[in-house]
């Protein structure tokens, strides 16, 4: 189990005071101009030996990511952008980050511009998140104020500031190429892909999209050393990370643990375990929304990081636990149901552009709806894995794919529930009719 | 776009007052020069915080001359997205989380309530217009669902109890302070913390950058 003096977000519950004044009794601040000193090479060598993946679902490796932008400036300026659109059903993370520790996302974004060679970054907070957003913004403000961003931030010569902008309900604008089309002032749809943000992102100039935890855990990973976030978990799936625990546990918690954590661990130590106990868990999405539920017997020595989860057709996703038990305040839990309203998410948010996900959502959810009441014939479970199917991969972004693969999971773990609703449908209906 | 369409009847006209017509420029400032067009969310917000939490479509017409849009890039961008209201919605506007982390915890409670007191149900307003609900996607505050967003505020951990009472409060024109509904504090285990119990701190606290 991680160690307090090893966890990062030392302010998770907003117990201490979340201002500057607050953040500098926590460490942060400390000697940032000696770790831009070490130069953007280092720093980014340093955060690719860390191992850190990226926090916000895809996993992909920050420090990597960070060196694909140009290494010279070119006629074109380079731009960060914060992704803080945190919107997947079960994630809950990144509002902690803005509420109760934003020094650590605005150290971070001065470190990763400057490693990248942006003078600007742009962080763009969902729109719900408005009481956060204020909370960032005066975080912003105090460190503009007390010369650590602006010019000559840190007194390291490096002049960087920071946009806070402000999103207005729309989950796909979390999808990096929406993001930016929506910071241009347009309608979040999502670009196709290359260019990639990298050669061509915001304004068309070298950009590069990171999650709010990738950026805030920098600070951290420079001053206690690439070696020590590494320590963490397996390799490959390395460091401290975020959980957010929802759904059917006795006590429903954000928490940073050791990456690689057991997942029954992680549920009883932190989250007071599941509801009526173990025996009593039905299924975990372990992941955020997107990714495919987990049944209980899977879950008994699941570890929780991107490649264990993989290797069961899953993912770590943003790291959000959806624990579903049995039985719970009384009722039933209807696992069909509980994916029918995942699909009714993923109809609601599909931005329309490409017609596999925004016909094919609604259609899915439709069947869906059927499934649920049992008014549908069995055949119609393979048709709607076959839709599954068109839909995903054939989109220019992931939503499509992670409408899909959700219903996808429930057919592979829980088709004879289907089956069975459908079955005893039938059966009522003549007896209904006597 | 919320659920509400564009509102059959509109002002004839829509102005900034001179208060927000500043703070329009100092937003638009925010962008790089001829990046105008970026500002357009936060104009659109602006202007529906003036004019009784909707947006006439005047406004549209003022903020697309303003940033040198063509009015219909301003309407598509504020049909997109799902927080700008093209109707009046009520002066107390009830948005319900629906979705499955929210459902698990009992959010079909917290409508039913809303039902029960209020009489509206999905996209609905009261007579007196001091309340309408619209049942919403993911909130992101899912470790303290179920979630109610009452305008700007989040009210969490509600049951049905909590949310007729949270109602109760906001009809007498009081303004509980947003948060968990259950005492506890932010996203910590209701019975207390499992971590960052030890006196120091963390990471952060320990690191010295002279060191390596």
């Amino acid at each position: 189990m991680l160690q307090d003096q090893d966890r990062i977000f030392t302010n998770l519950y907003g117990l201490q005071d979340w201002g500057l004044d607050g953040a500098r009794s926590r460490g942060d601040w400390d000697g940032t101009k000696a770790i831009l000193a070490k130069g953007t090479e280092q720093i980014i060598e340093e955060v690719k030996a860390s191992g850190l993946r990226g926090r916000g679902g895809a996993g992909f490796s920050t420090g990597m990511k960070w060196s694909f932008m140009p290494k010279e400036v070119g006629d074109r300026p380079h731009y960060l952008v914060i992704n803080a659109d945190e919107s997947e059903p079960g994630t809950c993370k990144d509002r902690e980050i803005l509420r109760h520790d934003p020094h650590k996302l605005v150290e971070g974004a001065l470190i990763a511009s400057f490693a990248m060679q942006a003078h600007t970054a742009f962080i763009y907070v969902r729109g719900e998140f408005y009481n956060e957003a204020a909370r960032l913004q005066a975080a912003i403000d105090q460190a503009r104020e007390a010369g650590l961003i602006g010019k000559n931030a840190c007194g390291s010569g490096w002049d960087f500031d920071i946009v806070l902008h402000r999103g207005a309900g729309a989950y796909i604008c979390g999808e990096e190429s929406a993001m930016l089309e929506s910071l241009e002032g347009k309608k979040g749809q999502p670009r196709m892909k290359p260019p990639f943000p990298a050669a061509s992102g915001i304004y068309g100039c070298p950009t590069t999209v990171n999650n709010v935890e990738s950026i805030a855990v920098v600070p951290t990973i420079l001053r206690r050393g690439p070696e020590w976030f590494a320590g963490f978990g397996r390799p490959n799936n390395t460091g401290t990370k975020l959980f957010c625990i929802s759904g059917h546990v006795n006590n429903p918690c954000t928490v940073e643990e050791e990456m690689s954590i057991p997942l029954r661990d992680l549920l009883e130590r932190h989250a007071g375990g599941v509801i009526g106990g173990w025996d009593n868990l039905l299924a975990v999405i372990p992941g955020g929304s997107s990714v495919p539920c987990l049944p209980q017997d899977v879950c008994g020595d699941m570890l929780m990081d991107f490649d264990a989860l993989r290797e069961v057709k899953s993912g770590l996703g943003t790291a959000a636990v959806i624990v579903m038990a049995k039985e719970a305040f009384g009722r039933q839990t209807d696992i069909i149901e509980a994916i029918q309203r995942l699909s009714h998410f993923y109809m609601h948010e599909s931005c329309g552009q490409c017609t596999p996900c925004r016909e094919g959502t609604g259609w899915m959810y439709r069947v869906m709806s059927r499934l649920v009441t049992g008014d549908a014939e069995i055949a119609e479970i393979d048709a709607l894995e076959e839709v599954t199917r068109q839909v995903e991969g054939h989109t220019i972004c992931a939503l499509g794919d992670a409408a899909a693969w959700p219903i996808q999971g429930l057919i592979r773990h829980f088709r004879p529930e289907i089956e069975n609703r459908i079955v005893s449908r039938k059966a009522a209906i003549p007896a209904a009719a006597e | 776009m919320s659920g509400g369409g564009i509102a059959a009847e509109q002002p004839a006209s829509f102005a900034f007052t001179a208060e927000n017509e500043a703070k329009a420029e100092a937003l638009i400032a925010k962008y790089p020069e001829g990046r105008q067009q970026s500002a357009v969310m936060a104009l659109l917000d602006l202007a529906q915080r003036q004019h009784d939490n909707w947006i006439p479509m005047a406004a549209i017409d003022v903020i697309g001359a303003k940033l040198e849009m063509a009015p219909i890039r301003v309407l598509e961008v504020a049909t997109f997205y799902s927080m700008y209201n093209m109707a009046p919605v009520g002066a107390f506007y009830l948005q319900a989380c629906r979705t499955t982390p929210c459902w698990l915890r009992g959010s079909d409670n917290v409508i039913k309530a809303i039902r029960d007191k209020l009489g509206i149900a999905n996209k609905q307003m009261t007579d007196d217009g001091k309340f309408s609900l619209l049942e919403v996607e993911c909130l992101g505050a899912c470790a303290n669902a179920p979630v109610l967003q009452v305008n700007d505020n989040f009210y969490e951990d509600l049951d049905y109890a909590g949310t007729v009472a949270l109602l109760d409060k906001l009809a007498e024109g009081e303004i509980p302070t947003p948060g968990s509904t259950s005492g506890r504090t932010g996203a910590m285990p209701a019975p207390g913390a499992t971590s960052l119990t030890s006196a120091g701190g963390g990471a952060g606290a320990t690191g010295d950058v002279g060191e390596d």
